[in-house]
């Protein structure tokens, strides 16, 4: 493979894993794509056992490789292979035998092996398993139904697109819409957050290094860009993105070519740009946080999704999905809320927008044992904000002192019960009601706190506290940062 | 210390969450002491091989190709894993123990039928 460079480009330009395997089934070349799902070259991989390099889940039963080698014809399977970021990526193996030319036996000379990603069939069949549409877009507001108008114009050009819109509003969604119903859309999707990560390790991220640019890169790493090849790099929170690699950003999508770190070879990308915010880019140009040039590049084709609160009728239908989606999936009879608890949710604000509502569904759903939901089963917090729109009517606007927001609005060694008539007491006593801007996230990481410093930092006795595994302890410390 | 590998005959088995055999040797002033066990798991599980490293005591785990839940669950119980390791066992033991052995790391000398998966 090595001998023939041709074959070997016209390989790279296909967007499947490609493997080409001697009679014993070790490798003789791969192709780019594949070198970026393995972390491997082909070269590393030259010689060596298919399976070790892949780490497919058939590993002990490659049934279809030999019934491809007895028949000489072409087969095809299902499985999956554990990614160069650890994670499982589903595939679909299909392997061609090579017949040697003029062996007159059939002989088989080699084995090409195509790794075609599925991960997007297998996510639409189950979201298809869901209720509701698939796109995963919901909304019959006449402002959610200006942006199903644009999503067609968006998905058919090539060029960048900025969505903007509070947290929770459901920008990786659209993103992800877009990508799929473009051209593009059987290529890679990648998504990227520009806040998660500091600026040495986003640089990295995003445009990869080779071995020995800096400390512990003690091999070549391919960056997001490419390996969105071909497909469309989700950037979000943009507005995160520090000003040195804003820079590094605008050269890209100028150029279509960048050096990862510490390389002196260009690295020619051809990805399409989709980023997402919930800040004012506009605003933080003119305080000089972020590039104007940058911003004019990125604001080509721009997107607003509106906060819930302006979604007229949204509320209600997006409940109905939820209240199906999840009672289905926890295997509860839930059938509908209660007047009183539709009433709540349909005029309740949603500072967290559709993450929210979830939530508070989920929430839900968990916590009632019958068929209806009733104002009981919410969680506290949306109860209080009854409360205090109540008392605000009643009293002088000043009764709700900021010192009593860290007062905690659902005690971890209370029941929900409990808590649900704690704070509806606290009606006579608006000093006491909690902070009802928090949203559950905050809440529950609140909970976990409460709960390590009852227990002096005792995770087991905290999970026991919280009625929880130790695992689901642990993932929840990790996913708020607690560790 | 103990460090356990996880095995497919000879080499470090390509999976983790498929692995059914470890090797788990103790190593005291840089040698290995005693004759290292070998494990016959009853059958492939990522939970049972995380519980297992974590009852035998284990500090460090050598293998291939891991799930990130796993990876970050062993890493938080303060056990070392160096993953998507390809070659021998036993090689990857002494590179190991030297301190040489690095995530990625291919230790291979071209394999004969026999050796193969």
């Amino acid at each position: 493979m090595n001998s023939c460079p041709d074959l070997l480009e016209i390989l790279n330009g296909v967007p499947h894993g490609i493997a080409l395997l001697d009679q014993d089934l070790n490798i003789i070349g791969m192709n780019r794509f594949l070198e970026a799902l393995t972390g491997y070259s082909g070269e590393e991989a030259h010689g060596i056992h298919y399976d070790y390099v892949l780490r497919s889940n058939f590993w002990k039963n490659n049934q279809f490789l030999r019934q491809a080698e007895e028949t000489g014809l072409a087969c095809s399977t299902e499985g999956d292979i554990l990614g160069l970021n650890r994670k499982k990526i589903p595939v679909r193996f299909t392997a061609t035998p090579i017949l040697a030319p003029n062996s007159g036996q059939g002989e088989q000379a080699a084995m090409v092996l195509v790794l075609e990603d599925i991960t997007t069939i297998q996510e639409t069949l189950d979201r298809a398993k869901e209720p509701g549409p698939t796109k995963g877009l919901l909304g019959h507001s006449p402002k959610m139904q200006e942006v199903f108008e644009l999503l067609p114009i968006l998905a058919h050009t090539d060029s960048s697109v900025l969505i903007t819109g509070e947290t929770g509003t459901g920008k990786d969604i659209l993103a992800e819409a877009i990508h799929h119903a473009s051209k593009r859309g059987k290529h890679p999707f990648i998504k990227v957050n520009c806040g998660a990560l500091p600026e040495s390790l986003l640089e990295s991220e995003l445009f990869g290094h080779v071995r020995g640019a800096f400390t512990g890169a003690h091999a070549d790493k391919h960056g997001m860009f490419q390996l969105a090849q071909g497909g469309t790099i989700f950037l979000t929170e943009i507005g995160d993105l520090p000003l040195p690699l804003q820079v590094k950003l605008l050269t890209v999508l100028d150029d279509r070519e960048f050096f990862p770190l510490g390389s002196q070879k260009k690295v020619k990308v051809d990805v399409r740009l989709i980023t997402g915010t919930h800040r004012d880019l506009r605003k933080m140009v003119g305080e000089g946080g972020f590039r104007e040039d940058l911003f004019f590049r990125l604001n080509v084709l721009r997107v607003h999704l509106p906060p819930l609160r302006e979604r007229d009728g949204d509320a209600r239908l997006l409940i109905d999905h939820f209240l199906q989606m999840f009672a289905a999936n926890f295997n509860k009879n839930i059938k509908k809320l209660s007047p009183q608890a539709l009433q709540r949710l349909t005029s309740y604000r949603y500072p967290g927008n559709i993450r929210e509502l979830r939530n508070i569904i989920e929430y839900g759903v968990n916590i009632c044992r019958g068929e209806v939901i009733e104002l009981d089963h919410l969680p506290p917090y949306v109860l209080a904000e009854t409360v205090l729109t109540e008392t605000v009517l009643t009293e002088t606007e000043n009764s709700a002192p900021a010192a009593l927001k860290n007062e905690h609005p659902f005690p971890a060694n209370k029941s929900v019960h409990e808590n649900a008539q704690a704070t509806q007491t606290t009606t006579s006593r608006p000093k006491e009601i909690p902070d009802n801007t928090a949203n559950w996230s905050d809440i529950e990481r609140q909970n976990i706190l409460e709960a390590l410093t009852q227990t002096g930092g005792n995770r087991s006795e905290a999970a026991k506290l919280l009625a929880w595994g130790r695992t689901t302890l642990w993932r929840k410390i990790k996913e708020y940062k607690l560790a | 210390m103990k460090i356990l590998i996880t095995l497919h005959n000879n080499d470090i088995a390509p999976r983790f969450d498929l692995t059914t055999e470890v090797l788990i040797a103790r190593i005291v002033r840089g040698k290995i002491s005693g004759e290292p066990r070998t494990i016959l798991l009853p059958g492939p599980s990522s939970d049972e091989l995380c519980s297992l490293a974590i009852k035998e005591e284990v500090s460090l785990v050598i293998c291939g190709g891991i799930e990130d839940a796993h990876f970050q669950y062993l890493n938080w119980k303060k056990i070392e894993v160096i993953d998507r390791i390809i070659g021998s066992a036993k090689e990857a033991l002494t590179l190991a123990i030297a301190k040489t052995l690095q995530p990625g790391a291919i230790i291979w000398t071209r394999p004969d039928r026999s050796t193969t998966p």
